[in-house]
């Protein structure tokens, strides 16, 4: 993997025309389908990079943005076919950061129809290949912004979280990745899918490298009401005898635990660890599939093959257009969810399933609280298995399980970190870091000085 | 349990059309979602709803006139278009 002071060498070694050559040729040639889109106009970005016209934190840096995450004049599918030609006539405001700080945007990257996924097997495009292993899946819904990072073909990316889409990825591509606290990042020109539970946020191949990504997305947009209006400062500090709690109720198979409980034994040299329990949680995985189904069913009404998309060659009646649109530009999880969704908002069902969804949401923000009242920081095995191989989670149920870790997190909106671990049979492990609301900087503090810490023992 | 005539029914309300193969796959898959989803019957406390986690309330800018996307960009991605709209299908059957 390449950090952002490792591509800074490269360029000042090779020269950053050279640089990105190289790189897109990497994509290109690429194994993995990390991609759905390469931005071919950043050879012009590269021109302006080496005329000292780009002027930023991130000056020269390349970034991959997932392809929900609209980008002007760029192709933006979602990786859905119901989007195959979708050009925006607008960046997403994280667009617009990256390039008022002089990023350089390499492609768009694969992902889970919709983000609805846990492997990127739901993807139009095809499945994101693990970069440790080819017959396994990179995780999702951010699978090509994890597996770009791993593989050297970006340096930085950008992905959504909506129940652990970008932790997932993070944790079997072996790269660290974060959701912040829901309304750091602005979601506006973010493809909404639940909007209650999602967040944009950075992959990167170390700590310091994913606090500068999130420097530059965070901060006040008025053009997302549920922005809280905050900029985020990285001011890293190393503290000594922190409170860890260990989430009880978040596990995994043998080989995770034993990873997970070694690099316990390392945070025990210099910390307070204990365990906490959450009894909220074995209601959330539920909760939040019903929540997510509802917010989907009602946000993906707006592709009805009229303003963008996917249409039909004969204006028939609304009905017939509306539903044959959809029936051909959606993918089977998609439709799923959205049917699910609208099933658990119709007449009769509101209450045994939305309304009770929130009330166990209640209940999840107040085990948080509650653990967060008595401990410093959080933590837990991101994923429950190692990277699942190539068609494993056929079952829908089966992947929904796959995301038990993870849901909690968005349904009480703090923030998660999932950091590279002990890997087990060649694969990486990735284990989350979660703290109290707007603690991104306690997060990330930990997060450095445990990344130092294992690799001195590694 | 989830009928054929109730995944018609939700396919309706979705405004997605299945197909006669389709509808038992989806049937099947409804049955063990919505049956694992029974689990919060077993949840008796009685709270507010959270619908979303920031203190946050009535959210508004200031009511000045802004410049919108331009109307050339706005169609761009229709594929009906007629004298600078967008052209729908019939609504009234």
């Amino acid at each position: 993997m390449l950090t952002i002071s490792d591509w800074k060498e490269k360029v000042e070694r090779e020269g950053a025309r050279d640089s990105i050559d190289e790189l897109i040729e990497r994509i290109k040639k690429s194994k993995l389908n990390a991609f759905i889109t390469i931005n071919e106009d950043c050879l012009r970005d590269v021109e302006k990079f080496d005329n000292g016209e780009l002027k930023g934190k991130l000056a020269g840096i390349p970034v991959a943005v997932k392809d929900c995450i609209t980008t002007e004049g760029l192709l933006t599918t979602c990786g859905s076919k119901i989007l195959h030609d979708y050009i925006p006539p607008f960046d997403a405001h994280v667009v617009e950061r990256l390039k008022a700080e002089g990023a350089i945007i390499v492609g768009k990257t694969n992902m889970d129809e919709f983000a609805m996924g846990t492997t990127t097997e739901t993807s139009y495009y095809g499945v994101v290949r693990n970069p440790h292993d080819l017959e396994r899946v990179a995780g999702g819904s951010s699978g090509g912004s994890g597996a770009c990072i791993a593989a050297e073909e970006s340096i930085l990316s950008l992905g959504s979280d909506t129940g652990g889409s970008i932790r997932c990825p993070a944790s079997f591509c072996g790269v660290v990745g974060l959701k912040p606290t829901y309304g750091l990042v602005s979601r506006y020109g973010l493809i909404p899918y639940a909007n209650s539970l999602e967040q944009i946020g950075p992959f990167a191949a170390s700590v310091d490298d994913l606090a500068l990504l999130l420097e530059v997305i965070a901060g006040p947009d008025e053009r997302d009401s549920t922005n809280a209006r905050r900029e985020f400062k990285y001011n890293p500090k190393e503290r000594k005898n922190l409170r860890i709690g260990v989430i009880k109720e978040m596990g995994g198979n043998d080989y995770v635990m034993s990873s997970f409980e070694e690099v316990v034994e390392v945070i025990k040299k210099h910390h307070t660890v204990g365990e906490v329990s959450m009894p909220s949680f074995k209601y959330a995985l539920a909760a939040y599939y019903i929540i997510a189904m509802s917010e989907a069913s009602s946000n993906l009404a707006r592709y009805d093959g009229v303003r963008y998309g996917l249409s039909d060659e004969t204006l028939s009646s609304w009905n017939v257009f509306f539903s044959k649109v959809r029936a051909e530009g959606f993918g089977d999880e998609v439709k799923r969810r959205i049917m699910l969704g609208s099933y658990a908002l119709s007449a009769g069902y509101y209450g045994k399933y939305y309304l009770k969804a929130l009330k166990v949401r209640t209940l999840v923000v107040r085990d948080f609280k509650r653990a967060l009242d008595d401990f410093d920081l959080l933590i837990a095995p991101t994923m429950p298995a190692l990277p699942f191989k190539i068609g494993e989670l056929a079952d829908p149920l089966t992947m929904y399980k796959a995301d038990v870790n993870t849901v909690p997190i968005n349904l009480a909106g703090v923030p998660s970190l999932s950091l590279p671990i002990f890997e087990r049979k060649g694969l990486p492990v990735g284990m989350q870091i979660i703290g109290n609301y707007f603690e991104e900087n306690s997060i990330l503090s930990f997060a450095k000085w445990l990344e130092k810490e294992i690799k001195a023992v590694s | 349990m989830i009928t054929r005539e109730d995944v018609i029914h939700i396919s309706k309300l979705a405004k997605v059309e299945l197909k006669e193969d389709e509808i038992e796959k989806f049937r099947e898959g409804f049955q063990n979602i919505l049956e694992y989803f029974n689990i919060l019957d077993e949840v008796e406390e009685d709270v507010e709803p959270t619908f979303q986690v920031l203190p946050l309330k009535n959210v508004f800018r200031e009511d000045e006139p802004k410049k919108s996307l331009e109307q050339v960009k706005v169609l761009m991605n229709a594929k009906h278009v007629e004298e600078g709209y967008f052209k729908g299908p019939r609504v009234v059957e």
